[in-house]
């Protein structure tokens, strides 16, 4: 089976400093890898590089694309990659309002994409809309409201609505729970496994949450100084690290 | 009725390096041999501390082996690419651990299906199966629409045992199935582990009680014979 | 003999300016920065038409310049006086005698030719601007056709107000590429963009000129579930009687009584000419001339 995302020695430098170096990894479809590192680990650079929002210093990131098989996302033209992240990729923003539309409506914000891919049926949008609304616990009589009467969680949910519309392959999160009470949190990781079981997607999530980790990632990246200093499957990587970095990280996590 | 050998470990050798202790190396196993066939159970035996969780742990992938092979039918799990043993762990390989993960909020039903749906099975006939086991383990039926975190240690024990039994795995790791487990629970599961046994599955138990192990185990494998002497 | 260099812009400017019409006539819909002069008129007033309309005169042309479909308005008047001091050329009312007509916000009602020019005056060049603040972001969406937010508009439009709400200033789509603001024209209007003549879109303030060259395809935006709609006020003009053409609302007193009459004076003027009489207007040759 060919590799959703092949990526290859991934190097970000900020005059002297390390952004991220030397990372590689492939992605196969369906499978959730989480980068983990603390305040200053690169792991916010490499997303970014990977999602075509940062130009790497060096490497490649090879995207199995529906048309033209594997291409390299950091040489492809800008429209490619634009057009890539309007269709088949998906950013979940830290901040909603990084992500949405804040004075258009909720369904304005979730039918943006399929207008922008050609959809030109008003009731077929809405209707879109508010199945999509449906699937992400947001009560549909708020389809017309603005995400500014929103509360956070909600603002959260309705991102990932506008995001996910287009049935994307990939899915990039930068911290999707940050910011966020813990029963809200509870509530989106829980909406997140069911969609990415449903739709097969592919994510890559940063984070610096390892709960959130073991509950969504098949796999794990654990990010130091800008290298990544082990990798493995999630449960493993957490019960059996092998770093001493990865070892201090884990025994650090305070128990409830 | 045995057959094929389904699980299959040569020399296996595990040490942890703590690193922020001096680099401590405490090796905990070295050695370990074990042949597993289909429809046969074995028990693992040995003195608290002697490598029983850790052998089992390293079969599912959950640690690293430092030198052997593990095979686990086609694959050796201590080898093996991610999402090769993801994919053996979905479809080939349970594990009933002595604790019960996850994630909050979901209901007990969907909790006990979720290995089914994660194969594909429709939605109806995974719930139908899970119901199915819910009921034999004794859980009322008006605990299944709440999430599992709430419930009592007995409770959260049998819906992970049902979450283990839900698909028909060929190879099967039960970590102390029946503690904490009353009588006629400890009946249920003895009787679900039966059953798999029949199926052809391959199961290694960690069993402290010993009438339960004597029953369904085919044979003891005592692991203390792996545990290397260890530096005073 | 004038004072002043023909149409009052130097040779220099005028070539500058007519190197970005070029441009616009070649791009259709784009909008073409160009280099916008101090006018002797304040920005607001036309001074991107005026500009334009300085570049395309010849001296043996004739002049038409309107505002709201009147030749008789303050801002008509004062443009059309500019014209007669500074370039010196003959000035009209009648459309048909027009080889450059510079317009504020509506689009003649007569068909016009191949051999005319139609000058719009233009205050925001930019659809996307409302939705889209950043002139960066704007410009990458038009250069990569990323026109998703456009249908947004609209979207928000029709869930707010049962309707595509937008009366004028009406965004459309030229030859299936660039999307465009026709200038606030009337939504009634955006039909005839689809013309035998050249139009030209000056805009002085935000300094952009953009173009469309004789029978370029436009198409008003819309959704398939609700098309396009072209409406006016459901009367015939008062004076003339005219069905098709758009009118204005005319309060006659303290009373709220009101009169519907054509937008387009001249258009008015020439059916009354040919003995066309709506409900409020008396035949043509007894009018005080």
């Amino acid at each position: 089976m060919t590799p959703l995302l092949q990526v290859r020695d991934i190097a970000k430098f900020y005059g002297g400093r390390i952004g991220c170096t030397d990372v590689s990894f492939d992605l196969y479809p369906g499978e959730v890898l989480g980068i983990v590192g603390e305040s200053g680990s690169g792991k916010s650079t490499l997303l970014n590089c990977l999602a075509g929002h940062l130009p790497p210093d060096q490497g490649e990131v090879l995207f199995d694309t529906r048309a033209d098989g594997p291409r390299d996302t950091v040489t492809m033209s800008e429209p490619e990659r634009r057009m890539l992240g309007r269709t088949d990729w998906a950013f979940v923003h830290q901040h909603a309002r990084d992500g949405l539309r804040m004075g258009v409506s909720a369904g304005g914000n979730v039918g943006e994409r399929l207008m922008a891919v050609g959809a030109r049926h008003y009731g077929d949008i809405r209707e879109q809309a508010l199945d999509w609304l449906d699937r992400v616990e947001i009560s549909g009589d708020r389809i017309d409201d603005r995400p500014s009467a929103f509360s956070g969680g909600m603002q959260q949910r309705l991102q990932i609505a506008r995001n996910l519309v287009t049935g994307p392959r990939l899915v990039f999160m930068d911290e999707p729970t940050g910011g966020l009470d813990v029963s809200v949190q509870a509530r989106l990781l829980d909406l997140l496994r069911g969609l990415v079981r449903d739709m097969g997607l592919s994510a890559i999530i940063v984070t610096h949450d390892l709960a959130v980790v073991r509950l969504l990632a098949d796999r794990l990246m654990v990010m130091k100084s800008g290298h990544v200093v082990e990798q493995g499957l999630t449960d493993q990587v957490l019960d059996d690290p092998q770093h001493g970095y990865t070892q201090l990280l884990v025994s650090s996590v305070l128990q409830v | 009725m045995k057959g094929e050998t389904m699980i299959e470990i040569r020399d296996l050798e595990k040490s942890f390096i703590l690193h922020n202790q001096g680099a401590a190396v405490i090796p905990v196993m070295a050695g370990a041999q074990l042949d597993v066939a289909a429809g046969e159970c074995v028990g693992l035996t040995g003195v608290s501390g002697a490598g029983k969780s850790t052998l089992m742990r390293m079969i599912y992938g959950n640690y690293l082996a430092n030198g052997g092979s593990i095979k686990v039918g086609e694959v050796d799990v201590a080898r093996a690419e991610p999402r090769e043993i993801l994919t053996l762990r979905r479809e080939v390989l349970g594990y009933v651990s002595q604790f019960l993960r996850v994630v909050p909020r979901v209901p007990t039903l969907t909790v006990v299906a979720e290995p089914l749906l994660a194969l594909g099975t429709p939605v109806a006939e995974a719930e139908a199966r899970a119901k199915e086991l819910l009921s034999q383990l004794n859980i009322p039926e008006r605990l299944w629409s709440l999430s599992p975190t709430t419930f009592s240690g007995g409770e959260q024990q049998r819906v992970n045992i049902a979450r283990g039994f839900a698909h028909r795995y060929p190879a099967l790791l039960l970590d102390e199935p029946t503690a904490s487990l009353d009588a006629k629970n400890r009946e249920v599961v003895l009787s679900l582990i039966e059953d798999a046994k029949a199926g052809g599955a391959a199961i290694i138990g960690i069993f402290h009680d010993e009438a339960a192990r004597d029953r369904v185990c085919d044979r003891v494998v005592d692991v203390t014979g792996f545990t290397p002497v260890r530096a005073a | 003999m004038s004072d002043y260099n023909f149409a009052y812009l130097d040779e220099q400017t005028k070539r500058m300016i007519r190197r970005a019409i070029l441009k616009g006539l070649a791009v259709p819909g784009y909008q073409v920065p160009f280099a916008s002069r101090e006018m002797p008129m304040p920005y607001g007033w036309g001074t991107g038409g005026v500009q334009v309309s300085a570049a395309v005169l010849c001296p043996e042309d004739t002049m038409k310049v309107i505002d709201q479909g009147a030749d008789d308005t303050t801002n008509a008047v004062s443009i059309r006086k500019f014209f007669e001091n500074t370039a010196e050329v003959a000035t009209t009312e009648a459309t048909e005698e027009a080889d450059v007509i510079q317009t504020r916000h509506r689009i003649p009602e007569q068909d016009l030719r191949e051999d005319q020019i139609l000058v719009y005056q233009v205050p925001i060049p930019e659809p996307l601007r409302f939705l889209e603040p950043s002139e960066v972001e704007t410009r990458k969406m038009h250069a990569l056709e990323e026109y998703g937010l456009m249908h947004v508009k609209l979207y928000e439009d029709i869930a707010r107000n049962g309707a595509i709400a937008t009366a004028y200033a009406y965004p459309v789509k030229v030859e299936g590429r660039y999307v465009m603001d026709p200038s606030p024209i009337p939504k009634f209007d955006n039909p005839k963009l689809e013309m035998a003549a050249v139009q030209l879109f000056g805009a002085g303030r935000e300094q952009r000129i953009y173009a469309l060259p004789p029978y370029t395809q436009v198409v008003s935006l819309d959704f398939e579930d609700h098309p396009f709609d072209p409406s006016k006020a459901d009367h015939p003009c008062a004076l003339c009687g005219s069905e098709d053409s758009y009118l204005d609302e005319v309060i006659m007193d303290d009373s709220g009584r009101r009169m519907f009459v054509c937008s387009d004076t001249d258009y008015c003027q020439s059916r009354r000419m040919a003995g066309h009489v709506g409900t409020e207007g008396v035949p043509f040759e007894e009018a005080s001339l």
